[in-house]
This record gives C-alpha cells, structure tokens and sequence, in this order.
C-alpha cells in the first residue's frame, strides 16, 4: 500500500470546538426542514447560511472497501502528511504487515497525530450527531452536507493509545536503504525534498523497475534535496502529490504573506496564521527572521502556540542529517541550522503549549500567532478568531493549501477582520514536472486523472497539466489499473561448485553456452541451481523407497545440437556420398529434400529436421549423420 | 614643446626602450600619446623629430628583435603615425625607411609580436592616423598593407577587426577625395589604386559563399555610405547594388543584420538619390524575403525615413504589426477598424516564428512592441496610427503572459502556454502601453488597460522589475487621464483607479523585497508631484495609510529606500500631506517633527543616498519657504551647514553649497551668472548696508563652509564653491567702499593666513567667528581672485 493520508476536509462541515465556551455559537439557530420539520435542529446549525454539523468533527478514512487491508503485507510511507490514516488501519482493519517509514516522518508524523488528538479530546463534546448520516436525510439537506460521500464510513479522531499502537508497527529506514520485500522486490525510499524525511519509493525486481514518486519539490527549502537520478530507467513512475495551487508561486506566495503580515502590524492589527506546527512553518519563520528587522518589525512579539510546538521546534534542529546541505554545514560550525533558534533566544519568538498557562501572562497586542488547526475547526485557532475577528485592523493569512479558506471561514461569518490566501505549496508543478520526466524518461507515467486535463474553471490552460510522451495512463477513485508491463524474466543464482563444472562452449563470437542439470531450489521468491545429488548406489536393500526419496533421473543425455543446414551443400554432400535424383522443394517454414530413388523425405525446418525413410535404419542413421555434420553439438 | 619636456624626453624614450623597465599601465602610454597628438596639431612634426632625435631612436630600437613588451610596440607604432600624418615628416621618416620597416613585412607584421591584439591594433590606428595625404596613399599600396586590412577584417579580435574596417572605409574616402569633381566613371580602370583594389575586395567578397565575408564586406560599404556623402559614392551604390541585389536571392539570406543596416544607411544618405538607383524597390524585394524577425529592424528603419514611398511606408508598417495581429487574431480578436492590423493578420510565417519557440516568440514579440514603441512618438509615424488595436494586443499580451486570457483557438492556446510567467515580454508590454498613454482609446479600452495593469500590481507573482514597469505605465496612464475643464485633478474614472491603487501601494511598501518598496516609493513621488495639491488625491492619499508607512521607510535598512523615502516625505511634507503620527511613547507629547527626522537621517545615516536625497528635500524646502523652514530659517541653515560641511560624500558638500546659493540669493538677491543671456530683471537692492545683509551669512557660518569648500579635494565641490563666491563678490563689489579700510586690518590677514594653511591641507584650524567687513576684505582681496578660484 502507498501512503494512507486521512481527508479532513470533511471537518469543514461541522461546527468549530471552541477553546472556551462560545455564546455566539451555541446560540446558532437549528436548522429545518424546508417544511417546518425541526427534528434536525440538534445535530444541525445554520450561521450565515451555511448548515454544520454540531457534533464531534469526524474524519473521511482511506477506501476499505476495495480490498481487504488485512491482506496487505506493507505500506511504504512518504511524508508525514501521508499517514495521518495509519491508526485506523493499523487498529481497525486486522493489518498484520509493516510499516516503512523514515525517522523524521515517524517523529514529525506523531507529533501532528498528538496535536490533532489534542485539539479534540481536550474539549469534549457530549453530542455525537449520526441522524443527518441517514441516505434518506442527507439527500434533504443543503450542499456541501447533501454532497459529501459516504460519510457513513467518517469515523472519530483515534485515540493517543492507537497513535502509539500504530506507531509500532513501523520499520525505520534511511535514504537508499533497500529492504527486501519477501524476496519478490526490493524498495528503497529516496529524498524527495519535500519535507524532512519525505521520500519517494522504488520498487524493483531485478527486470522491472517502479518508481512512485509522491510530494517532491526541487526548490530549495529546508529538506534535503529531491534526489532524481535514482529515479532513472523506470519502466513506470507513478506520480502523485503535485502542487494543489499550481498557479501560485511560492516565492510570490512568501512575498505576500511578509507584506500583509507587515501591513497589519504596522497598522496595529494582529496577525493569525492557523497552521500545521511543522513544515512550510519553519521556512516561514526563517524567511520572518531575514524580514522583520528591515521591516521595522523587531519589538512585534511572534507566537506559536501548539501542544507539540517545543517539540517541533526541537526536533527540526536535530534532523541533521535529513536537511538540505547548507543547513548541514551549520551543525559543523557548530550553530543551529534553522535560525528559529536565534529568535526564541532573543525572545522575538515564543512557544507555549496553548492558550492557557504563561501565554495569557504574556500576551502582548500587536502580535503574529501561528497556531493550528488549518481547518479552522479545533485548536487554539478558533479562539483566536472568534477573539479578533471583530476587528478589521487583523488579519487571517492562510498559508497551507490543504483546505479552502472560504469554507474554513464560513462558520466565523459575518467577519471584520481581514482575509488573505497566501497558500504555499512547494510540491512540484507542471513546469517541474515536465522537466523531472525529460530527466528521468521513464517508459511510462502512472497519475490521477486530474493531472492529464487543465482544471475545468481554466480550460485553456494546457500547461496546467501534465505532457509527456507517451500520454500517461490516468486513473481515478476505486479504479483498478493493470500496470503496463509484463514480468518474462527471473533471476535465477546459480551455486558456485555447479558453475565451475560448465564447459561453456562458443557458438558465435561472444557466445558460449552450456547444458547444466541441476536441481531448481525455490524459498521466498529466490531461485537457486544447485548440484543435483549424486545417484546413490543400491544398497542392496528390498525395502520400498518412498515417494520423498526419488531423485531425478540423470541420464547421459544426448549433446544439443545447434545452427542450420544450408540445403544447397546439404544437397551436394548428398550427391558426393551416391545419392542421386535429388529434389529440394521449398516450404512455408523451410525445404524438403526428396531423395525420389531411396523414396526417402528430408524435411528441414527452423527448429527441425525429420528423416522420413520406409524402415531403412541403415539409410536413416547414415542419412542423420550427414545432417549432424553441419550442426554444432556440445 | 618647452624646454623642460624636451629635457626629460631621452630619459623617457629611454625607458620606454629599456624591456627590464616595463610599463605597467597603459593609460599612462595613452596620456602620452594625446600629449604627443597635442603638440603635433600645434606644430611641425618634423621639426619635434629634428630637434629631439631620442624619438626617432626610439622608433628603430623596436624594431629590433627584442624582449620589449606589446604595449610599449604597439605604442611606437600609434606614435609613427601621428608624426606621419605630416606629409614633409612622412618624407622624412620614409628617407630613413623607417615606415616600411614599421609598417610592411620586415617590421612586427611577420614576428611574434604580431600574435598581440594590442600589436595589430596599434598597427591599423597607426595606419589610421598616417593616411592622411596621398603620399601615404602610394605608401599603403606600395608595402601591401591593404591586403593585411583585409585579413584583419576576420580577426579574432572583435576590436581590431572593426579597425580594419574602419581604415578600409577611410583609405577608400582618402583615395577617392583624389577625383576631380563630379561623377568619377564606372569604369574601373579610372579609379585610382586602392580604391580599385578595396572595391574588387568588397565585391568579390559579396560574392563569396562564407557568411563571414558578405558580413565584413557589407559592414565596410555601411560605415562608407554613413560617414561618406560625397558623388562618388552614388556611383559606389550603382555599381555594387545588383551584387547586393543578388544576396537576396539566396535562401536563407546570408548575414541578413547587416544587410538590413547597408540598405538603411544607404536610404538615409543624401549623397545618393534613392529614386533614382533602384533602392525602394531594393528594400520592398528585401522586406519580402526577410524572415519577420529580420524585417523588423527593416520595417522600422524604413518609417523613420523623412522621404518615401507610401507604399513603401505601408509595407514596412504591415511587417511590422504582423505578430501583434497574429496575436489579436489568436485570442479571437477584432483587429481593429483601421485595416492596417487586418491586413497584417494573415501572414502564416510570423504564425510558424511565434510558435516554434518559446525563445523565437519572446524574441520577435520583444522586438516588435520596442520597434513599435520608438515609432510611437515620431513626427512621420504612419498615419492612421492604429490605437485602438495596438492597445488591445499589449493588453492581451499581458494577460496571456499572466494566464488570464482565455483564447479560444489552438494557436491562441499554444501562444498563452509559450509566454505565461514570461518577464521579458511583460516588461516590454508594459512600456509599450506606457508609450501608447501619448494617445487616446475608448473607455471601456482605458478600464482594461487599468485593470490589466491593476492585475499586474497585485500579483504576488510579479517581478520587482516587472512591477516597475507596471507602476511607470500606470503612472502614464493616470496623466493622460482626460482631465475636466478647468480643473487640473484627476478625473472620476481615474480617482476610483487610485482608491483601488492605494491599498495595492500599502502592500507593495511592506514588500520584502527592496526594489519593490522603493519602485512603490518613486510611483508616490510622481503621483504627489503631479496631484498632491488637488482635492481628490489628497482626500484619497490621506484616507489611506501610504503617508503613514512612508515614514516609516524613513528608517528602512535599504539606503535606496530610505533615500526614496526622504524624497517622498519631502514632498508630502511641502503639500500639506505629512500626517505627524502620534508617538506611542509619548502620547500627547512633543511629536518628532520631519525636520528633526531628516537632520538626523543627515548626520547618521551611514549611506550617501539618504543624505543627498535629505539635502535635495532640504534645497526645495529652503526654495519653497517650507513652513518648518521659513520659522528659523539662520538657526535651520547653521545646522545643515555644519553638518553637510563634515560629511564624506561630495555630493552632500555640493549640494550643501547649493542650499547656501539658495540662502544667498534669499538674502542678497537673485544669481544669474548661469545665463548670460538672460534678461535680468532690476535687482532690489538689499536694504541696508552691505555688512548688515552680510551679517545673517556670517551667523549661518556660510563662508567658513564656502571657503572649506573651496579646497576640497573634490573637484566639482571646489568649482561650486567658486560659483558661490564669484556670485558674492559680484553683490559685494559695487557696494565695498564703505568697507575699503578693513582690508588690511588684522583680522584680514590672520583669516588669509588660515585660509593658506587649508589650501596647503591643513583644514584642522577653524576660520572663527568673522565679521561681515572682513569677509567683503576677503572676497575682493587679491588672493581670491578669479583666476586662483578658477585653478
């Protein structure tokens, strides 16, 4: 299995869990039936004509209905992002296989699973709404709730236990560490310059080669960088994880964000960026460091308020070895690599676990607060919107993609403070891409089907998709895709003692070949010749043998023949040794030579020769023997 | 040559000749060289070489077989020349055979100094400089010097390359000036030697088959037809003109640039008589069968030319809109009433140049948006000139370019992905519509360009330098505005432009990046200039928060930022537009006034822009009678003068005594040294006596600042200062009688005594408090007179 990233796009359609009790949303008004009917107006609320569910926010889970995930022996992982699922499979679905994943990934990826797991048991919710799940229901309801799809299967957040449980279950590697997989393929994660420790897969046989490619990114951020060459002679690369915002250029995208973020300090206002507490965060820090001196910015105290961001902050420092080169160097200078350090020891940084505790002593107006979750749906960032949403002096900057900000800001409406869309996306696009694959030139190009069509809302866009010769096979949901290549070959191992009794003989320049019996040894997918036992002497016994004691039969076997006759010297050596009246007729798939006065047939095929005499051995092994001379034996 | 440099001259040819002396620098060989030039113009060379033998010695020990260096070789040889130059030297030198050996086959020509670009060059501008009568003439022909011209024309050297065919053009000019007047014949057994030889060297070369050859013969004839007008060179044109004719012939068309800049060059001479030898027809075949991004340069060429045939005109003009029509017609748009851009459109080869590439595409766009942006503003640009189209494809450019059009065909589609993001193109847009802000368009027209240019001013995703061509023709556009009757403010459409403008502005000054901050700052000085005292801008500006976060780029970590910022605030300040924020540390408190601000940009900053851009701001302020100013104008001028008489940088010290002329004609009466023409109106007399209008001079501490000034080791500091005191002593001089007795005073001399010891450089001792009798002494004291300021 490839990576088990979690929707959580299907929290946007339930209500916000407010830090502190919120009046202005438990007060929201139920909604009905356009018929009067209110027997919905506890699970759902209607704000600015917008319905949510009012219940604990629940999660879409990966298909499981596909296949049995029970049968899966492996799931290769490629970024943190892309195993915020792995609880429920791991816990739920009766896996029994493992887990490849980087150190980085593992780490990072707890840390998210923490904090997620946080923001939602820390406010519990008595109420968990399921009467809007019935098919009959839903299709009453307003869109998107009407939409959504099979919202029968979101589940709840996991728990803390099942995070820890699944994390178990995964095996560390490193870059270009290659794990064999049952001896059947080999995988091997490679850097994929995306975030720390995010790789990309390949799986290879010793004939075929598959490289899944998924969130990579060539810019030059804090990873290390994409590593492309091993990525070369595939005979399919499936790609997945471009950039979500393929028009927005992330360098554009920072510009943006430091501009509006300044405008507003300097304006008085505060400044809120809900986010993920790892990731773009730390270039964004970084690029705030470069920024907030020459933008006269340095007395404005930046928050990042995360039950897990001592950790994050922490962690990234330690990665050395997962970081780009330059951020390596430092370590050997020594300095931290990420300058966040230098900006929690000048205090222009702080980090608290929440709202609660030392935050509120040091709570300072006007401020920056990057805090999560994205969504808008749980976290500390709900407090803070409802707290300064009022004001059009703030701002909200939405900095990850993942989710549309409109509809995360919808439950928040009517809203004074101030939006921007800045998101940051530094997976690869299409320009990237095209170039990524003139480089690698695999045979060919697995990818969702959205990648092979410009987006529909900007049709004449066709460098918004990906071109490449061949067209790249395409699939979509629940699409089962045969891959296009064929396995013809095996690599078979041949042991030492056996090999050094072959006589290999030249056929043709460069050619030799050579007869082996031997014995064919097959365990876990691997094939070895061995030396066939030796025949054992009778021993003289009249015991029975049994069926296990049979051994092969090792007759003395006849030499191979090999090469062709060429019939005109065929027929002339015919003649020198008394054959008379011969005739040579040409066939479909070679001649036959007809010796009329012996009555005898010579048929001469591609891959045969048959003599066809009326019970003349004499005439048959005499005539053999000349064919034999134009043939090679060993 | 006065005695003393004919004295020194045998040491320096000495060392000149020594090879263990070698000369490090050659600009000190160039000086020398124009000295030697200098002299010769003066007088006799051959005299110079009789009186000083050293130099002739000189000119024969390089040629022995040595170790000296190439500059010092290539030096003789320049110098040779400029003695030769001189007929009766050229003799004298040729008596010697000393030119030969210079110049033909035994001298550097055959050695391994040859291997020297510096050698060869010096060789052709030695040549260059000695063919100047027709003795040298017989002399090139002679030693088989023009045939090397020919092979350096291919040299390596792009330098020395161009030289040889510079010489070309000029021995041909030289030997051609030896006909009598009028026509010479097309015979060419009539013209005289070299001129036959180069002739039959440019011909054969026309019809050599390598490009390189066609490229440095038809070089040679374009330098020749731009420099040269003379009758002869009709007859050059006549006789070489089917040769040239034939090239067009060849597919592609060899070294088709130069082509392009012969056939111009020989349109633009009034020596020939186009009509009559075949030329519009050559340039009409020659627009035919160039590729578009040839003909462009063609195209353009040929509507700049005062006199031509409109059918000529009209072809080169379609050529020259062809791309833009190509792109109008592939976003499926109307071309346009006018016709010219529809018969432009069909041209399938522009279409095939416009999609092969990305590189060809960018290319020719490029190249046709600046063609048709220098065309724009000339008088003989075609008429009609097609506006309204034009305007639609730099728009429709600039969308493509951004992915915002959304062209309905393959080619429109093809176009869009070639160019999006292209920075090339946008920018070259961007002017071109700045250009095309000189004329008028319909409405709806104006409100796309605006929100074409709006667009561009909000992405995140513009360039620093695209984003400066944005706010430039944005900038243009509000100007051309049409401007209600009688009111010289921005009209409705173009104030609700600017209330959208202004957020966008906000942005871009927090921008991370410096260039764009200080692009935003420059827009603000212009927009302030033009609007700041009309009632909608200053209503829309003060609305918003610019003023405000212009201040605050007072203290940006740019200097460039900064010294925009200082300009800007400057001028909001002079319009009444500078709001005085409230200090958060001091609520209700002393608020830090501009003034203060700027003194301290003054004495601190550590970068010269702010400064000089903070004395600029100062200047005007002084000029304008700024309130901030004209309150203690004494007490603002000594502060300024202090500081700017301490500062590093020249340019501050010039400026500081620009802002002193201001004080000095504010207080004495107006400077009009400036222009001698100028009709001068009556002065008023300054009221009182002269020590009383010389008295707030002294307490601002001018002239010690002047005087400072007057030694600056800054040249243009020193010759400012001159002005200024050449101004006083004029004021002064006429009114002095009353001061006659202080002259020899001994305040008088102890202050001259100090004023020797700053131009001896020692500037540690201050001049003191001086008096106004004394400055008078000074000013008009022999010391100071106007040769010894002007030296």
């Amino acid at each position: 299995m490839l990576d088990c990233g979690l929707d959580m796009t299907s929290t946007l359609n339930f209500l916000p869990l407010p830090l502190v009790q919120s009046p202005r949303l438990s007060n929201l008004p139920g909604w009905s039936l356009k018929d009067g009917n209110a027997f919905l107006d506890k699970e759902l609320k209607e704000c600015s004509g917008h319905v949510f569910v009012d219940s604990v926010p629940e999660f879409c889970l990966p298909e499981t209905e596909l296949i049995d995930l029970s049968t899966v022996d492996v799931i290769l992982i490629s970024n943190y992002h892309c195993m915020m699922a792995l609880p429920y499979i791991t816990e739920h679905t009766g896996f029994t296989g493992t887990v490849y994943a980087t150190e980085p990934t593992v780490q990072i990826g707890r840390l998210l699973m923490e904090e997620l797991v946080n923001f939602i048991e820390r406010v519990p919710k008595a109420q968990s709404a399921s009467l809007w799940k019935n098919k009959d229901i839903q299709r009453l309801l307003p869109s998107p709730l009407k939409d959504a799809v099979e919202v029968s299967t979101w589940r709840r957040c996991y728990t803390m236990q099942e995070v820890n449980s699944a994390l178990s279950k995964i095996q560390l590697v490193g870059y270009s560490q290659k794990i064999e997989l049952f001896g059947a393929v080999q995988v091997t994660p490679l850097s994929s310059g995306y975030a720390l420790g995010s790789s990309n897969w390949i799986i290879q046989s010793h004939y075929e080669k598959v490289s899944y490619v998924s969130g990579s990114s060539l810019l030059t951020t804090h990873p290390q960088p994409m590593d492309q060459a091993s990525l070369k002679n595939s005979d399919v690369l499936i790609l997945t994880g471009l950039t979500q915002i393929p028009t927005a250029n992330p360098d554009g995208m920072v510009g943006e964000f430091c501009s509006n973020l300044a405008l507003t300090v300097r304006n008085g206002g505060n400044v809120l960026v809900p986010c993920y507490p790892s990731g773009v965060i730390y270039d964004l820090l970084e690029c705030l460091y470069q920024y907030i001196d020459s933008a006269g910015l340095s007395n404005i105290p930046f928050y990042f308020i995360s039950p897990v961001a001592n950790s994050s902050l922490e962690f990234s420092q330690i990665f050395a070895e997962w970081l780009c080169h330059n951020k390596q160097t430092k370590v050997y200078l020594p300095e931290p690599p990420f300058p966040h350090a230098e900006l929690i020891q000048t205090n222009k940084l702080k980090h608290y676990p929440s709202l609660h505790g030392d935050f509120s002593s040091d709570f300072r107006q006007p401020c920056v607060v990057f805090t999560g979750h994205p969504s808008l749906r749980f976290g500390d960032v709900v407090h803070f919107m409802e707290l300064w949403g009022k004001s059009s002096l703030n701002t909200v900057i939405f900095t990850e993609p993942d989710f549309s900000y409109l509809e995360a800001l919808a439950p928040y409406q009517p809203l004074a403070m101030k939006c921007i869309y800045c998101p940051i996306d530094t997976r690869l696009n299409f320009i990237q891409v095209s170039k990524l694959l003139k480089e690698v030139q695999p045979l060919h190009v697995v990818c969702p089907e959205q990648y092979t069509q410009p987006p529909p809302a900007q049709s004449h866009r066709m460098d918004l998709m990906i071109d490449c010769q061949p067209p790249a096979m395409s699939y979509r949901r629940a699409e089962v895709l045969a891959l296009p290549f064929k396995r013809r070959y095996e690599k078979i191992e041949i042991m030492p003692e056996l090999a050094d009794a072959l006589v290999p003989m030249e056929i043709k320049p460069g050619i030799s070949l050579a007869t082996v019996s031997a014995v064919l040894h097959t365990k876990d997918n691997k094939h070895v010749l061995q030396p066939p036992p030796r025949p054992t002497q009778p021993t003289g016994g009249k015991k029975r043998k049994r069926a296990s004691d049979d051994i092969p039969d090792c007759k003395v076997l006849k030499p191979l023949l090999s090469g062709s006759i060429p019939v005109e010297q065929f027929v002339q050596t015919l003649e020198k040794h008394g054959f008379s009246d011969i005739k040579v007729e040409d066939t479909a798939k070679g001649h036959i030579v007809l010796l009329q006065e012996a009555e005898t047939l010579i048929q001469i095929e591609e891959d045969s020769t048959h003599i066809i005499c009326d019970n003349d051995e004499v005439l048959r092994v005499r005539l053999r023997d000349l064919v034999l001379k134009f043939l090679q034996k060993f | 040559m006065d005695p003393e440099c004919s004295q020194l001259l045998p040491a320096l040819c000495a060392v000149l000749a020594d090879p263990r002396q070698p000369v490090a620098d050659d600009t000190c060989l160039e000086k020398l060289l124009d000295w030697f030039k200098t002299i010769t113009k003066a007088g006799s060379s051959l005299l110079l070489l009789q009186e000083n033998p050293c130099l002739v010695e000189l000119l024969c020990h390089v040629l022995k077989p040595q170790d000296l260096s190439s500059r010092v070789l290539s030096f003789s040889l320049r110098l040779a020349g400029v003695f030769a130059a001189q007929e009766d030297c050229f003799q004298y030198l040729q008596q010697g055979e000393l030119l030969p050996r210079l110049f033909g086959e035994p001298g550097p020509l055959g050695g391994a100094a040859w291997t020297a670009p510096s050698v060869r060059s010096g060789w052709i501008q030695g040549l260059r400089s000695l063919a100047q009568h027709p003795s040298a003439l017989h002399f090139l022909a002679d030693c088989g010097a023009v045939d090397t011209i020919f092979s350096l024309q291919g040299d390596s050297s792009l330098f020395v390359a161009s030289a040889a065919g510079q010489l070309l053009v000029h021995i041909l000019g030289l030997s051609m000036q030896g006909l009598a007047e009028g026509h010479p014949s097309l015979q060419a057994g009539d013209w005289p030697v070299c001129a036959q030889k180069i002739v039959g060297h440019i011909e054969e070369s026309l019809h050599s088959t390598a490009v390189p050859q066609i490229t440095q013969a038809l070089n040679v004839l374009t330098t020749t037809f731009g420099h040269c007008h003379d009758p002869w060179t009709q007859v050059l044109w006549v006789r070489l003109s089917p040769l040239v004719g034939s090239l067009l012939e060849k597919d592609p068309v060899p070294a088709a640039h130069s082509l392009v800049d012969l056939l111009l060059s020989v349109a633009r001479s009034p020596g020939l008589s186009s009509s009559s030898c075949g030329l519009w027809e050559t340039l009409a075949q020659t627009l035919n069968h160039l590729s578009p991004t040839q003909a462009g340069p063609l195209a353009l060429g040929i509507l700049k030319l005062q006199d031509c045939p409109q059918v000529l005109r009209a072809q080169a003009f379609v050529i020259l809109l062809q791309p833009l029509a190509c792109v109008l017609k592939a976003t499926g748009q109307d071309p346009g009433p006018s016709g010219v851009l529809d018969s432009a459109t069909g041209d399938s080869l522009t279409v095939d140049v416009l999609l092969s590439s990305k590189a060809a595409c960018v290319g020719l766009l490029c190249r046709t948006l600046a063609h048709l942006e220098l065309l724009q503003p000339l008088p003989q640009r075609p008429c009609p000139w097609p506006q309204e189209p034009l305007l639609g494809a730099a728009v429709t450019l600039l969308q493509l370019c951004r992915g915002s059009a959304s062209p309905a065909s393959d080619v429109g589609r093809h176009l869009c992905a070639l160019l999006l993001g292209c920075v090339r193109v946008q920018r070259a847009a961007l002017d071109f519509l700045g250009t095309l802000s000189q004329g008028t368009g319909p409405q709806e027209l104006v409100t796309e360009v605006f929100a074409v240019l709006l667009e561009y001013l909000r992405s995140p995703d513009s360039s620093p330098t695209v984003l400066k061509k944005a706010f430039q023709a944005t900038f243009r556009w509000l100007l051309s505005s049409p401007k209600t009757p009688g009111c010289c403010d921005l009209e409705p459409h173009a104030l609700l432009v600017l209330r959208e403008l202004l957020p966008v502005l906000q942005k871009r000054l927090c921008s991370p990046c410096w260039e764009v901050r200080d692009s935003g700052l420059e827009f603000l000085t212009q927009m302030t200039r033009h609007w700041g005292g009309q009632a909608g801008f200053r209503h829309a500006l003060l609305a918003s928060e610019v003023p405000k976060l212009t201040e605050q780029l007072l203290r940006d970590p740019e200097s460039y930022v900064r010294a925009s910022a200082v300009t800007v605030m400057g001028q909001l300040s002079s319009q009444g537009l500078h709001v005085t924020p409230v200090s958060p540390e001091h609520p209700g408190g002393q608020q830090k006034s501009l003034l203060v601000e700027l003194l301290h940009i003054l004495s601190t900053d550590s970068e010269g822009f702010p400064r000089r851009a903070v004395m600029q701001v100062f200047t005007q302020w002084l000029r304008d009678h700024h309130a901030d100013v004209a309150g203690d104008t004494e007490q603002f001028m000594a502060r300024v003068l202090q500081v700017a008489s301490q500062d590093l940088d020249w340019e501050v010290r010039a400026q500081g005594l620009e802002l002193a002329l201001v004080f000095l004609e504010q207080t004495l009466g107006q400077f009009h040294s400036h222009c001698p023409y100028a009709v001068t109106p009556p002065v008023a007399a300054p009221a009182g006596s002269l020590a009383q209008a010389l008295q707030p001079l002294c307490r601002v501490r001018l002239f010690e600042f002047a005087f400072r000034a007057l030694f600056d080791c800054d040249r243009p500091v020193a010759q400012k200062s001159c002005d200024l005191l050449l101004f006083l002593r004029a004021k002064t001089a006429s009114s002095s009688g009353s001061l006659e007795e202080s002259r020899s005073g001994p305040d008088v001399a102890s202050v001259e005594a100090a004023l020797q010891r700053w131009q001896a450089g020692d500037q540690g001792q201050p001049l003191g408090d001086l008096e106004p009798e004394v400055v008078a002494a000074l000013d008009c004291s022999q010391a100071l007179n106007e040769d010894s300021l002007m030296g």
